[in-house]
């Protein structure tokens, strides 16, 4: 492949691969995002290259695998072009009929989405209510692409941001744009990356360097994942407008090992970019250098923190620094580096393509543009949403995500991750925002949202919450390192029982100190969820302490299974599954659980026929003695 | 037939020898021997040219490496926020129970190696487990003991 | 000419060279400000922050630590007060279980200062408690000023030690002995009379026999 060496040779390089396609030409997307990766669609895939083989028809049928398409919760994905046809929850048996049935321009009515509200079946992927909602800007290419064809990144524009900044910009007018943009950073901290860009270009110094940050370490969201691995060139492209912007000819794109096939595909797209000559010396005959490297992390949360990820990109333990300087200033090697979360740099040829103004069009007043939510937890639609700011809660989590499954009620939202906090029903009409969240005391965070309902414990979350930090601090600070550790005992003793008075304002006085004095954000904002639980769930910490009670039922310490003798019909289904042998009884006897066997491993109560339903939870009650030797009163009419 | 050391000399220089790449030094060393012998370290130390203990600060300060090997199946319970509201604690435990071993450790006869981890990444199927590369989602407590026989 | 920068240190007016952090400034002006793991011949760290100070600049105000917070024209900077003396007392309370076997010694007189209650977090302590706070003046001392780097930091979070390196102690450490009385704990002289660092080797935390 010859380089390309100007804006012309660009687009005359476009048209050419534009010709070769034609939109109206029958081709199948196979949606091999990491979710649908483990729902099994590798086999789907080799179903469909089998299938298309035996019946000659590789030449005239394309098969594309992209990156997610967002609807995690319903794959493998498979979207049949040009009708856009989305066919859910595929199996290798059902692909012959699919080939079939594209070939015959049919649809498959079995494979199809069943909105469930309305109960029709939905035939086109933007038809569906799960994506309807949603505004896709930045993730909703994924679904046409395959990431490991930069070709496919072409046909739909890509590098046309990079080379009209190149061209028909000067690095100032780039960075005038998205300071006007107003875009706020992607990964936690919501900072405008117009002014952080202009702090790193102004710093003294000729060497500087332009960072991704792809830690993603928030558990429970998975967005950079997904963009990485299944658009990595928008990535690319928008740190290379932003060097460009900055005066910067090096940069890191820092990913955790935790996601090797988004290490591999930026590996392959740099190479790639590299061929083409969009990255590298002499960028489209521009006379722009710049080259990028490619770190992986090796497993620790605090390594996402700025100062702590370029301690990392030295060869270095991740560990935040002392210095009271930016690391725009002072980063890597003491030199200049601006840092920014990969969905941020991947805003950034939207804006050097539609203008700031079109961005400024999106959002709320404070927040422009879109942001990428994990929606996830005790919700009926899992998966990746791009909604615009300003977007209240409830929009996402009813309209978008279906609401709470099984009928079970709403509890609390938790926003961004460890850092974040959990927002109960009163607040589920709040504009998602930097700073409205922020009010409520969480934040937006990078973007995972976990829903919770009833059956969710707010203090077990809390000690699930500073458990998670206590693991992950690098341990230099005592107020994060020994604060973390005795949060931990509290909160474990008031799950299990062992609360006691003053325990909340010892909780308190350790957390305020933590935020005052840690090292770094991590210690600072690591008891944020517990504080906010306090504030908002405070009657399940008194419950916890003073009754030894766990509203919830969760606390395995507070609750006891037991076995209503009026509703269990002797059916030895959790007599005979019980690993413990703690139940007693037989056929056409009542079972009963000996508590001191009793391992409260749950089984039984997930076994339980629902029609029956006579394992229940107990806590903070007295448990009725068991009735050995009783006889099942079978129901009338079953 | 190329011995650890020759092993080891081949990293460094595919990173340049440069004292900044130690972490992706480890990381290719951790990938190809599965954990950290002592002669790798001192290997690492050597040709970088650094102090053993900026070597062992680095390599016990992250989670990737590891230095015993591991079992033949490597076990892993996410217990990402998802996977925790839909109960991944009843199913690390259950998992515990069956294979008689703690997270972070080795069965005596090297044929499971048990782990938590922070986020699979593939929420929609929480809870999750992986054996090896295969993924295990929507578990329940009780086909915990099914789904590790698969493997034994 | 090096350039003088003037601020104020609690109400007083100090004078201090560009550069200078605050503690150094404080110390000139015979401001006492407490600290566990700083040591003049060393680096700033950062790690104890109990030299923590509240500055005040630009009409923000904000808590920073001492040991590594650059001296600017007109701050003014606030040793004692009712949110540093809090971030003073527990952090005291949070070292104290881990000093509980000897060692608080060296904390006494903090503590009492700032009416830490040294018991308040014991019992529920669950570790043992290793005499060792990790504020790092060993490991820094070894390594920047007698560049022999035989102890190191291993691990992270609580699980965060101080280990020996015997490939690098035998032969040296016997006769240099200088981190015994850097440690501000007396950890180190307790654990060892001699060349024999039992206990505490980068083989003995790897083969988990470290408490």
């Amino acid at each position: 492949m010859p380089r390309i060496n100007s804006a012309s040779e660009l687009e005359k390089l476009r048209q050419e691969i534009r010709k070769k396609r034609d939109p109206k030409k029958l081709s199948i997307a196979l949606c091999s995002g990491t979710a649908c990766l483990a729902s099994g669609c590798e086999s789907v895939n080799e179903a469909f290259e089998s299938e298309l083989s035996k019946q000659g028809l590789e030449a005239e049928i394309a098969l594309r695998r992209t990156g997610c398409h967002g609807f995690c919760e319903r794959g493998p994905l498979v979207v049949i072009y040009p009708e856009e046809i989305c066919y859910t929850q595929v199996k290798p048996e059902d692909v012959p009929e699919i080939v079939q049935s594209a070939k015959e321009k049919k649809v498959i009515e079995r494979l199809l989405y069943v909105d469930p509200v309305t109960g029709k079946k939905v035939k086109r992927e933007p038809d569906i209510p799960f994506y309807k909602n949603q505004q896709r800007f930045v993730f909703g290419p994924n679904r046409w692409i395959d990431p490991r064809s930069i070709e496919d990144y072409l046909y739909i524009g890509g590098y046309g941001a990079l080379s009209k900044a190149l061209f028909e910009m000067s690095p100032d007018q780039v960075l005038e744009e998205v300071k006007k943009a107003d875009l706020r950073g992607r990964g936690g901290g919501g900072f405008p990356a117009g002014k952080k860009w202009e702090e790193t270009k102004s710093a003294p110094g000729e060497t500087k360097y332009v960072i991704v940050n792809c830690d993603e370490g928030d558990p429970g969201a998975y967005m950079d994942r997904s963009l990485m691995e299944g658009n990595p060139h928008s990535v690319l492209e928008g740190l290379v407008i932003g060097a460009y912007a900055i005066g910067s000819h090096e940069g890191f794109i820092y990913v955790r090992q935790e996601y090797p096939v988004a290490c591999t595909n930026i590996e392959w797209a740099i190479k790639q970019a590299e061929e083409y000559g969009l990255l590298g010396e002499n960028i489209l005959g521009s006379g722009f250098n710049f080259r990028v490297k490619v770190h992986r992390g090796a497993g620790a949360f605090v390594s996402g923190e700025s100062s702590a990820l370029m301690s990392a990109i030295e060869g270095k333990v991740g560990e935040p620094k002392l210095k009271y300087i930016h690391t725009a200033i002072s980063g890597v090697k003491d030199r200049p580096s601006n840092l920014n979360n990969v969905e941020t740099w991947a805003n950034v040829p939207l804006i050097i393509n539609k203008g700031s103004e079109w961005f400024r069009s999106i959002g709320s007043e404070g927040s422009k543009g879109t942001k990428i939510f994990s929606l996830v937890g005790k919700v009926n639609n899992t998966g990746l949403v791009e909604v615009p700011m300003g977007m209240t809660l409830r929009q996402i989590i009813y309209d978008i995500g279906g609401g709470i499954p099984k009928g079970k009620k709403f509890k609390g939202v938790q926003t961004g991750g460890p850092s974040g906090g959990i927002i109960p029903e009163q607040y589920l009409d709040t504009p998602i925002d930097f700073d409205e969240l922020v009010k409520l005391g969480s934040m937006v965070g990078s973007g995972g949202m976990v829903v919770m309902d009833e059956e969710t414990c707010m203090v077990d979350t809390a000690r699930y919450f500073i458990d998670f930090c206590c693991e992950e601090s690098c341990g230099k600070c005592i107020p994060c390192r020994e604060g973390l550790r005795v949060l931990r005992e509290i909160l474990t003793d008031i799950c299990e029982g062992r609360g006691k008075d003053g325990d909340i304002e010892a909780i308190e006085e350790v957390a305020e100190v933590m935020a005052d004095a840690s090292l770094c954000a991590l210690g600072k904002t690591a008891a944020n969820p517990v504080l906010t639980t306090l504030k908002y769930f405070g009657d399940e910490y008194e419950a916890h302490i003073k009754e030894k009670r766990c509203p919830a039922k969760v606390c395995s310490n507070l609750i006891n299974y037991y076995i209503d003798p009026d509703k269990c019909e002797a059916c030895m289904i959790c007599l005979r599954n019980c690993p413990s042998e703690a139940i007693q009884g037989g056929k056409g006897l009542v079972h009963w659980i000996d508590q001191e066997k009793c391992t409260k491993c749950g089984i039984c109560y997930q076994l339980c026929p629902p029609r029956f339903g006579a394992v229940v939870k107990l806590s903070g009650e007295t448990i009725p003695a068991p009735t050995p030797g009783k006889t099942v009163v079978r129901k009338k009419g079953g | 037939m190329i011995g650890v050391s020759g092993i080891v000399n081949r990293v460094v220089d595919k990173h340049g020898r440069d004292k900044d790449m130690l972490i992706q030094i480890l990381l290719d060393l951790q990938s190809g021997f599965g954990w950290l012998p002592r002669e790798v370290l001192a290997g690492v130390r050597k040709e970088l040219g650094i102090p053993l203990t900026r070597v062992y600060q680095v390599a016990t300060f992250y989670k990737a490496f590891s230095f015993a090997p591991r079992g033949r199946h490597r076990i892993r319970v996410c217990m990402g926020t998802a996977c925790q509201v839909r109960g991944a604690p009843l199913i690390r435990d259950r998992v515990q129970q069956v294979l008689g071993v703690e997270p972070g450790e080795t069965s005596p006869d090297m044929k499971f190696s048990l782990e938590t981890v922070n986020c699979l990444g593939c929420c929609a199927m929480g809870p999750v487990m992986t054996i090896g590369d295969e993924y295990h989602g929507h578990l329940t407590i009780s086909d915990v003991e099914k789904t590790l026989d698969k493997c034994k | 000419m090096e350039t003088a920068i003037t601020l104020e240190i609690d109400g007083k007016e100090v004078k201090a060279k560009e550069g200078a952090t605050i503690l150094e400034a404080a110390k000139e002006a015979n401001i006492e400000i407490p600290t566990l793991c700083h040591h003049d011949k060393l680096a700033p760290y950062g790690a104890c922050r109990i030299c923590s100070v509240e500055v005040e600049s630009g009409g923000r105000s904000q808590v920073v630590v001492a040991c590594g917070y650059p001296v600017g024209k007109g701050i003014k900077v606030k040793t004692r007060s009712p949110r540093i003396d809090k971030i003073r007392k527990v952090i005291l309370e949070l070292i104290a279980p881990m000093l509980s076997d000897g060692g608080m010694g060296a904390v006494k007189r903090l503590a009492e200062e700032y009416k830490a209650d040294v018991s308040r977090f014991m019992p529920r302590f669950r570790a043992t408690p290793t005499r060792c706070i990790l504020c790092g003046q060993c490991v820094r001392y070894c390594s920047e000023v007698v560049l022999l780097n035989a102890i190191g930091f291993v691990g992270r979070g609580t699980g965060r030690r101080v280990v020996f390196f015997p490939e690098r102690a035998s032969g040296y450490c016997s006769t240099c002995q200088e981190c015994f009385s850097v440690c501000p704990t007396g950890k180190i002289g307790s654990e060892t009379t001699g060349d024999v660092f039992s206990g505490f080797s980068i083989d003995d935390y790897l083969s988990g026999k470290m408490p």
